[in-house]
């Protein structure tokens, strides 16, 4: 029960990207076209719950035992960057078509602040395991859920007449903000 | 001198935050406050000075196809350092940043400028170019904080010594400092900068022609 509580909360309540503003720039960045927006989403989700995962496995057994929890930023962004390359690696071996749809997002990956967010967020609450992975993948699923959702307002508003001071970003964010009030909607829930 | 040059393409021109538009994270989710967004402006700068230098000076030993690794450690060493650094001397900023201060190592800015700028210039220069970035992102974190704390609050510089209230008549609106009104403060605030910038580029061509 609290899994769930959990799952939902990190996926929709405290959704990372329009209430903790974590994963902003790939938000923005890859939302223009829909598929483009999906791929990124799951990518960001399958690595989120494995970074979770072995982020936890390394804090708790190896740099608590040594006393280095100080070093955790470099540890989490070393962990996160191998295995981000990694995954890029195994899938231009196992699955090419998977890898033609997520390949070119994986390396931007390296620098989302939502998976050292989810990761940090994870260390700071003292989460256990099961909890650190339930949380991450329903960060990445909250992820998803949102970038598509903005993907397609924004093939919306490629059709409209904005004015010319407001084209490209500064719409976007203003899209993205009324989609935030949406979202505010759900604040009450837990 | 160069100075001026690259003060005028960090604050202005080359705007990380108004123009570049990179590093929103950390502009959107802690400029709930002036005191808060000026304290994440100026450490993001100082880690920006930190990495500027070291990859400067360590240009002839870093492996070009091993650079981005190098990079992302030497950052992530600069973040610790001042994440201590802050979390021993100004504990309130530390707790109101939270997990925004570490999250400095992922800072696109950082990166880039290291990559694009500091790989391949002079260590002066690259001090410069940090300066000048670093207080282009600060100044963007300070205005956007400001007009927040002050529709959102009624005050500015709230935390520090020089708070100003606004008297109690001023309406104050709870949007500007729910998440929302960070996404939207920020298009609105873009697109007026981007509409004076092509105000004043019609008038120099005007007074060119």
């Amino acid at each position: 029960m609290n899994l769930m509580l959990l799952f939902i909360s990190a996926a929709i309540v405290n959704n990372f990207v329009l209430t903790r503003f974590l994963g902003i720039c790939p938000f923005i960045g890859v939302s223009r076209k829909l598929e483009s927006a999906v791929s990124m989403g799951l990518a960001v989700t399958f690595v989120l719950s494995l970074s979770s995962a072995v982020s936890y496995m390394v804090y708790t057994f190896f740099l608590v035992p040594l006393n280095m929890e100080y070093l955790h930023i470099i540890a989490f962004i070393v962990i996160i960057a191998t295995l981000v390359q990694a995954v890029e690696m195994f899938l231009k071996k196992s699955s090419p078509t998977l890898y033609s749809a997520m390949g070119v997002y994986l390396p931007l990956i390296t620098t989302n602040c939502a998976i050292i967010g989810a990761v940090l967020i994870n260390m700071n609450e003292g989460f256990n395991f099961l909890e650190s992975v339930v949380h991450a993948t329903g960060a990445g699923l909250g992820f998803l859920l949102a970038i598509v959702i903005f993907a397609g307002l924004r093939e919306r508003i490629e059709r409209c007449d904005v004015p010319q001071a407001f084209r490209g970003f500064p719409i976007a964010l203003v899209a993205a903000g009324l989609m935030s009030i949406a979202f505010l909607g759900f604040a009450g829930l837990i | 001198m160069y100075i001026k040059q690259y003060l005028k393409r960090g604050i202005i021109s080359e705007n990380p935050i108004f123009v570049q538009a990179i590093a929103l994270c950390p502009a959107l989710a802690v400029s709930g406050t002036v005191f808060n967004g000026l304290g994440m402006g100026l450490a993001t700068a100082f880690v920006l000075l930190l990495t500027n230098v070291l990859i400067s000076a360590l240009r002839g030993v870093i492996p070009v196809k091993a650079r981005i690794p190098c990079f992302v450690v030497i950052i992530a060493g600069a973040v610790t350092a001042v994440n201590m650094l802050v979390e021993a001397y100004i504990p309130v900023l530390h707790a109101n940043l939270g997990i925004f201060l570490p999250l400095i190592a992922v800072n696109c800015i950082i990166l880039a400028r290291g990559e694009s700028f500091a790989f391949k210039n002079g260590i002066f220069r690259s001090a410069m170019d940090a300066i000048g970035m670093g207080l282009g992102f600060t100044i963007a974190l300070v205005m956007l904080s400001a007009v927040r704390e002050l529709f959102g609050f009624g005050t500015l510089f709230d935390g520090t010594s020089f708070m100003v209230a606004m008297p109690e008549t001023f309406p104050q609106t709870l949007l500007f400092i729910l998440p929302p009104g960070a996404f939207i403060t920020l298009g609105i605030m873009m697109a007026a900068l981007r509409h004076m910038a092509s105000k004043r580029k019609a008038k120099t061509e005007e007074v060119a022609s």
